[in-house]
């Protein structure tokens, strides 16, 4: 089992809103497998990034969340640093980079923090960004000023420029154009079959039909709210 | 791996008045952590009184040294301390004059430090400062002009290659991109995160700017009326802020 979350709950308590305490995940299971891509689905407000964020080691969360062999939900900031940088990869739907640095640069990035070779760092980057169609003469700019399908593919590329052994993708086909959107399912498949576990949330239910093993509810997971 | 810095029950009272109080944390090496929190929190009475530049009352502070391993810098006798602070620790002031000779050549500038550890070939030493200057984007040109002539943000980058020529293991921050503006900022930004990662070398940074501390700082330290409130990964306490402070703090950032 590559991604395994045994009895993971989590409230939020707001102390400058009179100490409201608002659950949102109780009780949730979950099981990916070497090689597996498991969708979360559910409506909107249902939790299913909140449990990315969780896994992600973004949210503290009771239970517990073995990526590998971390427990995401006891491990030390040191531990988790360590996961992301070797074991869990995470597409979010926004790019956050320091202004000014080159998109090659960022791209390169996860690599060059492995210790990996500059230049092998470099070409695989270059190669990751000519099979997302961003044009050559982008690559020497920042990211920031480009169009948001742009920033997204830059965050793909950035995403799947390590083999992250487990990989977790939020809405990662959203405002792409059916040529990159066909890019982007292509990678996910060459990653499972390389061995990756992969969580998605695809609003996109074909491309979640082409990739996707199974499917989670994670509505099964929220808590009752009191009206 | 063991730490490269630690401190146990780091006191520093002001009469009555709480400096900083009872900060435990261990930071290893490559790391780089944020202390944040509001003017009078106690932040920069923290950084000083780890980097040395005054006596704590009460606490350890503990740094993996080179010869002898884990040694209590507070402890430790005063020339051994000055060492250490010519050595393997560097502090970057908010203020690049607290940290400039003001009189003294850019390249002096840089090249005083490496003096300062027994560097005595002239050539050596100009060409080392040579190359610095270039790393922090400093023409050539200006390697002998003094400080005074340049602007807020080149004097900022001079202080910073002052400070990293002797390839320190750590290096004090106070407001490194306070007071500067945002384009210079995110040249800064850019250029630290670059020599951190190319030199491998761990930073406490000060800041109350939480957009800087999420692309710096891997962890991060929330500090109140001189308490460290909350502490944890920098995306968890940015994210999910567990103290009513660090809830107020974060969501009193404006949006751009």
């Amino acid at each position: 089992m590559m991604i395994e979350l045994n009895d993971v709950s989590k409230t939020f308590t707001l102390h400058n809103q009179g100490g409201a305490v608002i659950p949102v995940i109780s009780g949730a299971h979950l099981r990916v497998m070497p090689g597996e891509c498991v969708a979360l689905t559910g409506n909107s407000g249902a939790g299913k990034s909140t449990l990315m964020r969780m896994i992600y080691g973004n949210y503290l969360a009771s239970g517990s969340i073995m990526v590998g062999d971390t427990d995401v939900a006891s491990a030390t900031p040191r531990e988790v640093l360590q996961l992301r940088r070797e074991v869990l990869g995470y597409v979010s739907q926004f790019l956050r980079v320091v202004p000014r640095v080159p998109t090659i640069e960022v791209v390169a990035e996860p690599l060059l923090a492995l210790g990996t070779d500059r230049e092998v760092a470099l070409s695989h980057a270059r190669n990751l960004l000519s099979r997302l169609n961003i044009p050559e003469r982008l690559w020497a700019l920042s990211p920031t000023t480009f169009s948001g399908g742009e920033q997204q593919r830059v965050n793909i590329a950035r995403g799947f420029a390590h083999d992250f052994p487990a990989l977790l993708l939020d809405e990662p086909t959203a405002s792409l154009d059916a040529q990159n959107r066909d890019v982007v399912l292509t990678l996910i498949e060459e990653a499972k079959a390389r061995g990756a576990a992969i969580i998605g949330i695809f609003h996109d239910l074909p491309a979640r039909e082409r990739v996707a093993d199974r499917v989670v509810d994670v509505s099964k997971f929220t808590p009752e709210r009191v009206a | 791996m063991t730490p490269l810095f630690s401190v146990r029950d780091l006191s520093k009272y002001y009469g009555a008045r709480i400096g900083c109080a009872n900060v435990s944390f261990d930071l290893y090496p490559g790391e780089v952590m944020g202390i944040v929190g509001e003017s009078g929190s106690g932040k920069s009475t923290l950084l000083n009184a780890m980097a040395g530049h005054f006596a704590p009352d009460q606490g350890q502070v503990m740094f993996d040294t080179r010869l002898d391993g884990m040694r209590d810098t507070v402890t430790m006798s005063e020339p051994e301390r000055r060492m250490l602070s010519r050595t393997d620790w560097a502090f970057v002031h908010q203020h690049a004059r607290d940290g400039l000779r003001m009189n003294v050549s850019a390249g002096g500038n840089v090249g005083e430090r490496l003096m300062a550890v027994g560097a005595r070939h002239y050539g050596d030493i100009r060409a080392q400062a040579t190359d610095w200057l270039d790393r922090v984007e400093i023409a050539q040109d200006r390697m002998d002009d003094r400080p005074t002539a340049f602007s807020g943000g080149m004097q900022q980058r001079l202080q910073i290659a002052r400070n990293l020529v002797t390839a320190p293991r750590l290096v004090f921050m106070d407001e490194p991109t306070g007071g500067l503006d945002v384009s210079v900022q995110a040249r800064l930004l850019d250029l630290l995160r670059g020599l951190v990662r190319e030199m491998g070398l761990s930073a406490i940074i000060v800041t109350h700017d939480l957009a800087v501390v999420r692309l710096l700082a891997d962890r991060l330290m929330v500090m109140k009326s001189g308490h460290v409130v909350e502490q944890g990964l920098t995306d968890q306490v940015l994210d999910d802020p567990q103290h009513g402070y660090t809830q107020l703090l974060v969501s009193s950032v404006l949006q751009v």
